[in-house]
């Protein structure tokens, strides 16, 4: 999909005398709405949550790509971004929220800690080597903490993702 | 009170402690007989009056254990740390000085959650950080966890 084409609606207009016909496809229309719709669960449990607020707010502003409604409830919620270390004993509670949430769900792993356990605390008793051992993870963002350019490149990346999604016909493979 | 004059009071009233002046503050080592007797001077007398407990740990040795005791009179603005050697490290015992500072409630159970010593006489004696069923005191030496990756 080229640059252009992916935040135009996924259709074709049939001219006809009084008006036009549009012609696309359910999963297209579908996941247009869902892509551009993803409302994000507010969690975050160390540095990196202030990164994603920071992407939040007006500077960065990730509501230009529809993720402006963070639900403060998981069964409201599409996306959860895991922003921080989690330890032993924030996993039993990710894990249920992570469950509470409604089917398509998706996550992001936001820096190091989540992704391995962190460069820091990697090697601790109390720190959970990768998010990933609890519950799946769609897309990683390296950094400690990532920039929010980084966490909106993975939410976009992640919208890609769903584009390519497919409830009707056999599933696509991501191009590139 | 100087460190010096400190010394010379804290020996006046109990001669069996010793002093160790190699750190930022004083140090007292004072042994587990006598301990609930001088932490309750230091705290009650006029002249020492140790008002606030500022931090209060343990350090693994391997072969004992040590517990530390960060004490601050704010009346007189002076400092002395209190040390008492634990021999026992199977299943180490000392005296809670949770009624003398309330703050070593919570100390005391950071102590016992982390290196498993136990605190005679503390109102609330359980885990505060880890989990109920964790298994075992994540900051003592001898403490074997899988998951961690050893080099």
């Amino acid at each position: 999909m080229a640059e252009t084409e992916k935040m135009i609606f996924p259709a074709q207009l049939h001219q006809t005398a009084d008006g036009g016909i549009v012609v696309s496809k359910l999963d297209d229309i579908i996941n247009w709405a869902r892509s551009n719709s993803l409302w994000p669960l507010v969690f975050g449990t160390s540095c990196c949550a202030i990164e994603m607020m920071s992407a939040a707010d007006a500077k960065y502003d990730w509501s230009r790509f529809g993720f402006e409604v963070a639900r403060a409830t998981p069964r409201q919620a599409d996306l959860i971004i895991v922003a921080g270390t989690i330890v032993m004993k924030m996993a039993p509670v990710l894990k249920r929220l992570y469950d509470q949430m409604p089917d398509p769900k998706y996550v992001i792993a936001m820096g190091a800690c989540t992704i391995s356990g962190g460069p820091f605390f990697y090697n601790t008793y109390s720190v959970v080597k990768g998010v990933d051992h609890v519950i799946p993870v769609d897309v990683y963002i390296p950094g400690c903490p990532p920039r929010p350019e980084a966490l909106l490149h993975a939410m976009i990346t992640l919208q890609e993702k769903i584009k390519n999604e497919t409830y009707f016909g056999p599933s696509k493979t991501i191009e590139k | 009170m100087t460190n010096e004059e400190l010394k010379v009071s804290v020996s006046a009233l109990y001669p069996a402690i010793t002093f160790d002046e190699t750190g930022e503050f004083l140090n007292a080592i004072s042994s587990v007989a006598e301990f609930r007797s001088v932490m309750k001077t230091l705290r009650h007398n006029k002249e020492l009056e140790f008002d606030f407990l500022f931090c209060l740990t343990c350090i693994d040795w391997k072969t004992h254990l040590m517990m530390v005791y960060h004490l601050m009179s704010k009346t007189h603005k002076h400092v002395l740390v209190l040390k008492v050697k634990l021999d026992d490290t199977k299943d180490p015992q000392i005296e809670s000085v949770a009624d003398i500072w309330k703050t070593a409630i919570f100390h005391e159970r950071e102590v016992f959650d982390l290196f498993g010593v136990n605190f005679k006489n503390h109102p609330d004696m359980r885990r505060i950080l880890l989990d109920e069923s964790w298994d075992g005191f994540p900051l003592r030496k001898n403490y074997v966890d899988e998951n961690m990756i050893s080099i």
